[in-house]
């Protein structure tokens, strides 16, 4: 019995590298320490009432944030050891398989447990304020969304120490992804902590678009709408359209390796070149699902730091929408050198480079935002100039990359790898970077601390440059991507200068750990609620913004509404009459939500291991939850009255209103 | 996607805010029917690829039968119309004829899970099972999940049923009927593709 | 932030920038794909040059209006004008919607056109006879097979020089890609399909070969090398396989597919006959024709698969013209 337990165990549980234990030491110790430090300051019932079962958008928000943070940090930790196992040539600091593990967790945990959760997290604080509204369409399945990414997110996160991680590529394509080739758990992580997280994400497409659609102050027609919000609209229509394709890929790379069946794999008639197909059907969407909102950012920061007009409003609206729609046209540039004959190479050569015109549209009205402008440069603006040429640069290279024939000499080489990191940190990091900063204040009440902001600004963007343009010669001279050790001594001065760039980001990032702690303790307080002299709604509130948002919802003339506000004011004209405060209806808060994610988690976790025992008791859970939803839902609401309202606006606001 | 510039002038301003919850949720169910749109299409895509890959096993044509095909597309057919009914029956405000109705698409639904089980039973019988080909696997899959949305909507109709039983007619119970009568029609639709391009293309 | 420490910075930032501009050029004849040794790669580089050409086009002027912008319009900067309503001219938008348009257009022209010319399953246009090599990617080593010669290599590959080579690729491991930089770009080696690339060297020399796409534990040592040679030396060298000692039965073929950890260059003096060509079948069933495959998976698909498919057969068909 005994030996069947250690056998278990030695199987159930990652073993056998120092790494994995420092891993596993670690998780230990923060877990007991923050259970310590919740029940020491008797803080379980805040937790929970406060936060966990909360619909709030603006609390969603956060917690979508601070998770992505963290994963920031996971997916950075990985990209550090590879780099440092990449510096030298023949270094033994990470054996190949466990390279091969990095290079996965690190692509998957960047783009689904960092940039979407980023992402929806600044949707969430950003939407209702910025369209007057008291909270998303759908505040429950809101709440919801968050709890099926963060399941997900543990359950990818959970392979590192139990069980395995994958390690097929981010995209794992099968059959290297399929049973035949990946017999172990890793995979099975992989499918269910993105299946999970992907229903989680399209929802949320679900619940914006409708906020979007339904929820808008009255006077704010679709042409009036703040930039961020079009660009969240715009990405939200992409999630509807592309998540369902990637539900549907998992689900039967699953049923492969689940029940055997024959969607891609090489015997019984599978095909999977498919595989390929229906990933990058979703994969390249996804790409600019990431990166429309990041331009939303700048369209919002560039006006604000300009203290000028957006320029060539329809334009940017216009440019949008082009891209959402190409998005869906240009897959197939993933493989070019799979074979499809020169006819389909033209056509997804000619699509791709199409989205160049608007993307550089983009470009051009940003700069003439700036042109008569009066620019000043906190960290937000700092980010929104860095991202010009770094996207600038990265768009030309992708550029290259659309030219068919000559991708069959960049594609999977180091090239490649310094082309999309380049758009993706340029584009979306730093975008998502300059949105975190710019709306902080609105997020907390205080601003973050501008000396550590800047450090970690020029360490990321020297790190940035250090680590990206050595990695497009080196794939220029023949290195292919997820080789975990190189032998060409030709490579290595280039290699060692990437990796101090790796190093000089880390760096970066352990600054921006620093601001957000010291910033905490020490902070200038944003008493007026529009700490930048800002345009747009959510900065007409206190900071942070009350529950209920607005005390009474906004009347909306123009497109920079508070801004135009602010100018009457200062020409001493009266502010608009917007009536009198009435009782405000609110969503209740729900446990549904974390418990209904805990089940997927248990459901999940029974599917990666087979255990029938323990899925199908997991996802009844799921389906109880449903219904005891539907059966509360018509309960779960309440009023605020008028007299709560009034003591809290005269307390945010100082009486100075 | 524009909405009527309207909107924005006929309500007072200090009533805005107050938006209309069925209708939110109406939009908001328009759009997952649209999600679900993609999915179905993913998976006949997938079939499509995949028809011809029965790796010298046994084919659709050989093994699909018409005749119970089409007792199942009566009875999903007439369900899509008796929950119309009873969707009818509610803007008249008669809950006990909506809920005869609405028990009676279920039943019929039922039976045209039966069916398909049956179905299914049947092939596993004759040798083809998910692990037989890439056709049967997608196969397989595609009317199985069409089959699981059929169970899901019954699970879903009897939670409603209940709801209105105990709480009668609100804004709150009709949304529901109103949405649920669109999801079952939804699931009609998809039907009909699966009738077209998974057997009478395959067997014809 | 003080003067003195943003100068530090400024410094720091243009001495990167600096080192990696040196870098760039010291090194730059040498990077592999800039320095073609074959007619497609050379192509392939032309064409990443006028790419480069037509991007600066935009690229240049918008980085120079980006630090002229930013530095005159700077809030410091009292002299500048400041007109904050100024959000809108017809005139510049319909500038820079154009002129981007214009570019694309004539980059997707020379694209289309390249694609054509440059398709990897043509042939290339020579007065020489052509060499047919036949690649199998396995885990995690390179296996080639001379098929007119009957001799086999296990990474490594030679070749004559200045004849065209025609390789024709499969997989029995998962999908990688077969990669020679300096000759010109990759392709895709399937399992179930067979696919081709057409390359030729210009001159004698020793090339870098490597996989390109992920295959799993061990992939880092699929790397080979290529040795172009003079036609006596090419003659020399098949004379040099035909006498190794070593050969591949259809036994030792399965004990060599194993996944194994890396393995050393070696000569074989023969293979047996047609086992390219049922590796490319191993997961046929039986009575499946031969021509089907590659397409045979797809069935007669729609939409994209379909042009894929459409696209192998239609190679597999003049393969088998050409091999029979």
């Amino acid at each position: 019995m005994l030996e069947k337990i250690k056998e278990f165990a030695s199987e159930f549980f990652v073993t056998g590298d120092p790494l994995i234990y420092g891993a596993d030491a670690s998780i230990v110790l923060a877990t007991l320490g923050i259970v310590f430090v919740l029940t020491y300051f008797k803080k379980w019932g805040w937790l929970w009432k406060d936060w966990l079962t909360t619909v709030d958008h603006k609390k969603i928000g956060i917690m979508y944030i601070l998770a992505a943070i963290v994963m920031l940090f996971r997916g950075g930790v990985d990209a550090v050891m590879m780099r440092t196992q990449l510096a030298f040539p023949d270094l033994n600091f990470l054996e190949a398989d466990h390279y091969n593990q990095i290079f996965t967790t690190h692509g998957v945990v960047m783009i689904f447990f960092m940039a979407m959760p980023l992402m929806f997290g600044l949707f969430n604080i950003v939407v209702p304020l910025q369209i007057g509204a008291r909270d998303v369409a759908f505040p429950f399945l809101n709440s919801l969304s968050f709890w099926l990414f963060f399941a997900g997110a543990m359950l990818f996160n959970l392979s590192f120490v139990i069980g395995g991680s994958p390690d097929s590529g981010w995209l794992a394509y099968p059959p290297l992804s399929g049973a035949q080739f990946n017999p172990g758990v890793g995979q099975n992580f992989y499918i269910w902590g993105i299946q999970i997280s992907g229903i989680g994400s399209l929802a949320s497409g679900i619940n914006f678009i409708v906020t979007i659609l339904k929820m808008r102050a009255p006077g704010m027609t679709m042409m009036k709408m703040p930039m961020f919000t079009w660009s969240v609209f715009a990405a939200s229509t992409t999630i509807i359209f592309a998540f369902p394709i990637l539900t549907i890929t998992m689900l039967l790379l699953f049923m492969d390796r689940f029940f055997g069946a024959h969607f891609f794999t090489l015997d019984g008639g599978g095909n999977p070149m498919m595989y390929i197909n229906l990933i990058w059907m979703w994969g390249h969407p996804e790409v600019y699902i990431v990166v429309l909102p990041a331009f939303g950012v700048f369209s919002e920061t560039v006006a604000t730091f300009a203290r000028k007009r957006l320029f060539g409003y329809v334009s940017m609206v216009f440019a949008m929408v082009i891209i959402s729609i190409i998005s869906f046209f240009t897959w197939a540039h993933h493989f070019f050198t799979m074979g499809s004959g020169a006819n389909v190479n033209s056509f997804f050569a000619v699509s791709t480079m199409i989205i160049a015109i608007p993307t550089g549209v983009k470009i051009f009205n940003w700069l003439f935002t700036m042109y008569k402008g009066r620019i000043s440069f906190p960290t937000p603006m700092m980010w929104t100039i860095a991202f010009i040429p770094a996207f600038v640069v990265g768009g030309m290279t992708g550029v290259m990359l659309s030219v068919a024939p000559a991708d069959f000499q960049f594609h999977n080489s180091y090239f490649l790898i310094a082309h999309f990191h380049q758009v993706l940190i340029g584009g979306v990091v730093f975008g998502y970077f300059a949105g975190l900063y710019y709306w902080w204040p609105k997020m907390f009440g205080f601003k973050l601390n501008e000396y550590l902001g800047k450090w970690a600004f020029w360490f990321w963007n020297i790190g940035f440059y250090v680590c990206f343009m050595p990695q497009y010669l080196v794939g220029l001279d023949g290195m292919t991507r997820r080789i975990s050790v190189f032998k060409d001594p030709d490579w290595q001065g280039l290699n060692v200068l990437s990796t101090m760039g790796a190093y000089l980001m880390g760096i970066a990032f352990l600054f921006q750990v620093a601001q957000i702690v010291y910033s905490i303790f020490r902070h200038e307080k944003d008493t007026t609620g529009d700490i930048w002299d800002a345009r747009t709604l959510e900065f007409s509130i206190p900071s942070p913004a009350p529950e209920y948002n607005f005390a009474v919802i906004p009347q909306v003339h123009s497109r920079d509404e508070w801004w135009e506000e602010k100018e009457r004011r200062a020409r001493g004209e009266k502010p608009w009459d917007l009536g009198p405060i009435e009782p405000i209806h609110m969503p209740k808060n729900s446990a549904i939500g974390p418990i209904m994610g805990a089940f997927w988690f248990v459901a999940g976790f029974g599917l990666v291991f087979h255990w029938l025992w323990m899925a199908i008791p997991g996802l009844l859970g799921v389906f109880i939850c449903m219904y005891a939803r539907s059966f509360s839902a018509h309960k779960a609401e309440y009023y605020i009255p008028v007299d709560e309202i009034e003591r809290t606006e005269a307390k945010l606001r100082g009486g100075a209103v | 996607m524009a909405q009527s510039p309207a909107h924005g002038t006929d309500h007072h301003h200090h009533a805005a805010g107050h938006h209309d919850p069925q209708d939110i949720k109406l939009l908001g169910f328009w759009i997952f029917l649209v999600t679900d749109v993609i999915l179905f299409a993913t998976l006949f895509a997938t079939f499509i690829v995949l028809r011809g890959g029965t790796d010298g096993g046994p084919t659709g044509a050989e093994l699909l039968e018409i005749n119970g095909i089409i007792i199942s597309t009566f009875l999903l057919l007439t369900s899509s119309f008796t929950s119309g009914v009873a969707v009818l029956a509610m803007h008249q405000h008669k809950i006990k004829q909506m809920i005869i109705w609405l028990v009676i698409t279920g039943l019929l639904g039922a039976g045209f899970l039966y069916l398909e089980v049956n179905e299914f039973l049947h092939l596993i019988h004759e040798g083809a099972t998910l692990q037989t080909s890439a056709f049967w696997s997608a196969f397989f899959t595609l009317v199985g999940t069409h089959g699981v949305h059929v169970t899901v909507g019954i699970g879903w109709m009897i939670a409603i049923i209940i709801q209105i039983v105990r709480r009668g007619l609100t804004d709150d119970t009709k949304g529901k009927v109103t949405v649920f009568s669109l999801y079952w029609h939804f699931l009609d639709a998809v039907w009909i593709f699966l009738l077209s391009i998974v057997y009478l293309m395959e067997v014809m | 932030m003080g003067k003195k420490r943003r100068s530090l910075v400024r410094a720091a930032f243009s001495a990167v920038m600096l080192v990696m501009t040196m870098l760039l050029l010291s090194g730059c004849a040498d990077y592999m794909v800039l320095d073609p040794k074959g007619p497609i790669a050379a192509k392939q580089l032309d064409l990443m040059i006028i790419t480069v050409i037509l991007c600066a086009i935009i690229i240049v002027p918008v980085l120079v209006i980006t630090f002229v912008i930013v530095w005159r319009y700077r809030a410091s900067n009292k002299k500048a004008d400041y007109k904050p309503e100024w959000a809108h001219s017809n005139l510049l938008e319909t500038i820079w919607w154009g002129i981007p348009i214009v570019i694309i257009i004539v980059l997707a022209i020379i694209t289309v056109r390249y694609t054509h010319e440059l398709e990897p399953a043509k042939a290339l246009a020579s007065d020489k006879e052509e060499v047919t090599i036949q690649v199998v990617s396995l885990n995690w080593k390179w296996l080639f097979l001379y098929p007119e010669e009957g001799i086999a290599t296990l990474n490594t590959i030679t070749i004559p020089e200045d004849r065209p080579v025609r390789f024709e690729l499969t997989a029995d491991s998962p999908m990688n890609s077969f990669w020679i930089p300096e000759l010109g770009g990759q392709i895709y080696a399937m399992s179930g399909m067979s696919m081709a690339l057409h390359l030729q060297a210009d001159e004698p020399g020793t090339y870098f070969g490597t996989a390109a796409n992920f295959t799993g534990e061990h992939f880092e040592n699929m790397t080979f090398d290529v040795h172009a040679t003079s036609d006596a030396d090419y003659e020399k060298w098949i004379a040099e396989a035909k006498a190794s000692p070593n050969t591949i039965t259809k036994e030792s073929y399965e004990e060599m597919s194993k996944p194994t950890e890396s393995e050393e260059p070696t000569l074989y003096s023969s293979f047996p006959e047609g086992i390219y060509e049922s590796i490319v079948t191993k997961y046929m069933h039986e009575g499946a024709e031969l021509h089907q495959h590659g397409s045979a998976a797809e069935g007669e698909a729609e939409g994209t698969a379909s042009a894929d498919s459409q696209a192998n057969s239609e190679e597999h068909d003049s393969s088998s013209h050409k091999g029979h």
